[in-house]
């Protein structure tokens, strides 16, 4: 046993700072994050013009330096590495609707200190605003109140919540995740104790949705599976399902009667509209499932570090909302108490004040707008410099991120030569690239991708073969690359 | 990119597709229109149309059917009895949130000003890294083990800003249970209630050790010690800073020196939960002298800290988890993994409060404001304390030794009043406690004193 290992320590009175033996001996460091030498390398590049888009120190220690950094050099911080939002400048932006809400709400904080029922009241007026965004104010859930909600920290607590509630009451279920999905979603249903398995998701040739082997999955997933789904803005692909394909996902969930988990991180990043962002669970409410939902307004309202969501689980009738609703506040009891009520009066003020939400759906549209120019920007200056490439995923995939395709050798060299950094997987976020650096990116992008258009080109005459193993040997050697072209013709 | 679109063309309520139907290729969907009907009167049928094909499908019924109601909390469910009475002398002497005389809630003038500056200053809402704001770290650490520490010094604190007193406890219960599987904790018998729910939802196995004695309505330290000595090599004895929770009831400065040689002697990992410090003797600094006895003597020692009393930001969740290692490199380890536990959580703590208190610990005169204003709050209940006292010695003529109420420290006094004697100071007397005889003084005021020392002697001798 572990524990036996350190029952001989020696009792020390000393507390000189010499080694001593530490009941800490076992704890290994945490595991890095694969991608943090590809952050270290970011935060280590003394280039002026170095361009973050969007590279991810989950488990860096250095993240307390991302923080510190971030805001003095290049404006770019440790924020656009979870994928928060930047400004045509690239800074971050606090939305007028939150300050608004701020000059009303600083009185009603205080009384919330230390009177419970104040926080208690506006605690469900936020979920109630929250049910009423996702689920529409005129929907029969709202009407007949047929569901359970408590506030939660953010996307990751409702997940969390939700994973834990699922342990709790189908013990031996398991949870299925789109391929790819969110790091961190395998993280929270497997520290909740929740197997996971993944359905088909991203075609990498098409760069979008793999339509088929999704529904494949989703037959031959035992009857009654638990799934993770994201509604618009898929995180990390930006690839997100047609109506259409949303109306034969629903169907199907129906015949196997599978329970469908929405994490809702973007509603109103994807479309600009609030409303058309929810099509998907709208959708589903249609076909009479009875879903679950974690909602998160770190991204639509800016409120990363206030810690704002909601979990909301539909149920047959009021009774049985109360009998869950009581077992999800058992849950976040134990583990955090309850939850911060700053970001919770901000939201419910913001939702429920309809000068306020108006000004606030006026911003998401900014916000999404500004990221659907820069995608158009940078796929169209791609085409201007005659890429035989197709890129037009670019425009296709929505939300925050774009899963540009770059390979990993690719990903390297645009840090190595160009100063651009982003996650190995060849994600962008879209949020880093502004009027000022998009011709520089599609440069870059064009130039690194070099080989790739040779080799189309080629293709496209049709005298050359691909060998793959002379091309994806070395890092971004061209002239290794033009040999081998060169022996094979 | 090639999408197969398909239609439902089976009549049977539980069709599934065949591969057939799906790798047939591009079905056209255009043509089959979509209609979907709910029938009013029977919510669990739903009739779907595809064409001329109908097909009738058995709405889901809910997958959380047999979920019951959760036992309603012992403590938050008094408050809600108390604002259901309308009499008139009804007084609420249950949850711990400090009031003022007149019975309001009360925000301290450092965080008003606290809070106008962060309003002011407009800071981003960026997210903090997982280990919470980088100057609150600083402060909590500062505030707890003093500034001039050598652990401080010496980088041998892992600290991560948790969500109060619980979550920063459930953080360090989660540590234990990855790196010490079978690793048990103790906790004295009382404590707060909600210590067994996060050692149980954390998987973490748990024990009593004795502590208090409803004879002398104080501590049963012989009971403490052989169970503390009992405990098998290597568990965490959770103890209780300062201001025990229920009881009010702390080990004086030479006991505090006896449990630190046992759990030293048992190889022991001492883990403070600090939930009051400054509301014991009103001074933030003399509160941490049990904790820093224990570093001082070069032990190990896990430590959660919460300022939802001492700064009244109990809805701001603003709390954290030290833990001091006989090395920084294993603080740097320990850090790390603490971390690992909170990304699935919640990601990163909550910006607000961390803000508050960085900016107030970290200002020199908002610091000695709060001083000032903590010496302030805990004075209150001394003067509280001293009045209860005079007025149960003066109205009861049976010479009980009410001493104890004197001798308790902290928000809370245990009366030493049974369930039913408790009963009856609600039913009769409309005053509100915990059924294990707690009530706290924070909710009391200089005027109310007679009343709750005669209902106090009346529950004490006619119910049993």
């Amino acid at each position: 046993m572990i524990i036996s290992r350190f029952l001989r320590r020696g009792i020390s009175t000393s507390t000189s700072p010499t080694r001593r033996r530490s009941w800490w001996d076992h704890v290994t460091p945490a595991l890095k994050d694969p991608i943090n030498a590809v952050t270290d390398a970011f935060l280590a590049d003394p280039c002026p013009y170095k361009i973050n888009l969007g590279v991810v120190p989950f488990f860096s220690l250095i993240t307390i330096a991302c923080s510190s950094l971030g805001d003095s050099k290049n404006n770019l911080g440790s924020g656009i590495f979870q994928g928060a939002y930047r400004d045509d400048e690239g800074k971050p932006v606090v939305l007028q609707c939150v300050r608004e809400a701020e000059g009303k709400t600083g009185a009603t904080n205080f009384l919330c200190i230390g009177r419970e029922s104040t926080s208690t009241a506006i605690s469900s007026k936020l979920v109630e605003e929250s049910a009423k965004l996702i689920y529409g104010e005129d929907s029969d859930v709202i009407k007949e109140r047929r569901f359970a909600g408590i506030p939660a920290l953010s996307g990751t607590g409702a997940c969390r919540i939700f994973a834990e509630f699922q342990k709790r009451f189908y013990p031996d279920s398991t949870i299925y995740f789109p391929d790819p999905t969110w790091s961190n979603h395998r993280n929270i249903w497997g520290d909740a104790h929740v197997p996971d398995r993944t359905f088909h998701y991203y075609h990498p040739d098409s760069k979008g949705l793999n339509f088929v082997a999704l529904m494949d999955d989703v037959k031959n997933a035992p009857d009654g599976s638990f799934f993770l789904l994201q509604p618009c803005a898929h995180n990390p692909t930006g690839v997100d399902p047609t109506d259409e394909q949303w109306l034969e996902i629903s169907s199907l969930f129906k015949v196997k009667n599978h329970f469908p988990f929405f994490d809702v991180a973007y509603q109103g990043f994807a479309s600009g509209d609030v409303e058309r962002d929810a099509q998907a669970i709208r959708i589903f409410l249609e076909d009479g499932h009875s879903i679950g939902c974690a909602q998160s307004f770190a991204k639509n309202m800016g409120l990363y570090g206030h810690r704002v969501g909601c979990l909301s689980i539909l149920c047959n009738d009021k009774i049985q909302a109360v009998a869950i609703k009581s077992q999800l506040k058992q849950i976040s009891n134990t583990m955090y108490g309850s939850p911060p009520i700053h970001g919770i009066s901000l939201v419910s003020k913001i939702l429920s004040n309809p000068d306020i939400k108006a000004l606030w759906l006026k911003e998401v549209k900014v916000m999404a707008t500004r990221i659907q120019r820069m995608r158009a920007t940078l796929r169209e200056a791609l085409e201007r410099l005659g890429s035989p490439l197709n890129w037009q995923h670019i425009t296709n995939q929505v939300g925050m991120f774009c899963f540009s395709g770059l390979t990993r050798a690719e990903v390297d060299q645009l840090a190595k030569e160009f100063h651009i950094y982003m996650t190995h997987d060849g994600r962008i976020s879209m949020a880093g690239v502004t009027t000022k650096n998009v011709d520089y990116v599609a440069r870059a992008i064009h130039e690194v991708t070099a080989s790739d258009r040779d080799i189309k080109i080629l293709h496209n005459i049709g005298a050359y073969k691909v060998n793959t193993d002379i091309c994806s040997t070395s890092l971004g050697t061209k002239k290794t690359r033009a040999r081998g072209m060169n022996l094979a013709l | 990119m090639a999408s197969s679109v398909f239609s439902l063309a089976s009549a049977t309520p539980s069709a599934s597709l065949s591969s057939h139907d799906i790798e047939k290729g591009k079905l056209n969907l255009r043509n089959t229109s979509l209609c979907f009907k709910k029938e009013k009167n029977n919510p669990f049928m739903k009739i779907k149309s595809f064409g001329r094909i109908s097909m009738v499908v058995a709405s889901n019924v809910s997958r959380f059917e047999g979920i019951t109601m959760a036992p309603p909390d012992p403590i938050l469910g008094v408050s809600e009895a108390f604002k259901a009475d309308n009499h008139e002398l009804k007084l609420n002497l249950g949850v711990g949130a400090y009031r003022t005389e007149e019975l309001e809630p009360y925000v301290l003038d450092v965080v008003k000003k606290a809070d106008k500056l962060l309003l002011e200053k407009g800071e981003n809402r960026e997210y903090l890294p997982i280990e919470g704001l980088a100057a609150f770290n600083k402060v909590t650490a500062d505030l707890l083990f003093g500034a001039d520490n050598p652990v401080i010094k010496q980088q041998r604190v892992a600290t991560v800003q948790g969500l109060s007193g619980t979550g920063s406890l459930r953080l360090a219960a989660a540590l234990i249970e990855r790196y010490f599987p079978g690793g048990e904790v103790l906790i004295s018998s009382p404590t707060w209630g909600n210590h067994k729910n996060i050692f149980n939802d954390a998987k973490v196995p748990w024990s009593e050790y004795r502590y208090y004695d409803p004879k002398t309505v104080g501590l049963d330290f012989e009971g403490m010690m052989a169970d503390i000595k009992a405990a098998p090599e290597g568990s965490f004895i959770l103890l209780h800073g300062c201001a025990h929770n229920p009881t009010g009831i702390d080990p004086t400065p030479e006991q505090w020196e006896i449990i630190a040689d046992v759990i030293q002697e048992k190889n022991h990992i001492p883990f403070f939960d600090i939930a009051y410090q400054g509301f014991a003797s009103g001074s933030l600094g003399a509160d941490a002298a049990s904790v820093r006895m224990f570093v001082a003597r070069g032990m190990e020692v896990i430590a959660a800290q919460s300022y939802s009393k001492n700064l009244g930001l109990y809805a701001e969740r603003i709390g954290a988890i030290n833990v001091v290692c006989s090395s920084p490199d294993a603080a740097a380890r320990v850090k790390s993994q603490l971390k690992r536990i909170a990304r699935p959580m919640y990601s990163n703590p909550p910006v607000h409060g961390a803000r508050i208190v960085a900016n107030i610990v970290g200002d020199a005169a908002l610091f000695k404001e709060w001083n000032a204003e903590m010496e302030m709050m805990a004075g209150r209940i001394k003067n509280v304390r001293d009045k209860l006292f005079d007025s149960l010695s003066s109205e009861d003529k049976s010479g009980k030794d009410w001493s104890f109420v004197l001798k308790q420290i902290g928000m809370f006094s245990f009366t030493g009043l049974n369930k039913a004697q408790c009963d009856n100071m609600t039913t009769k007397w409309h005053i509100y406690m915990t059924k294990d005889g707690r009530i706290s003084l924070a909710g009391l005021s200089l005027a109310k004193c007679e009343y709750l020392a005669d209902a106090i002697i009346d529950s004490y001798h006619n119910v049993s």
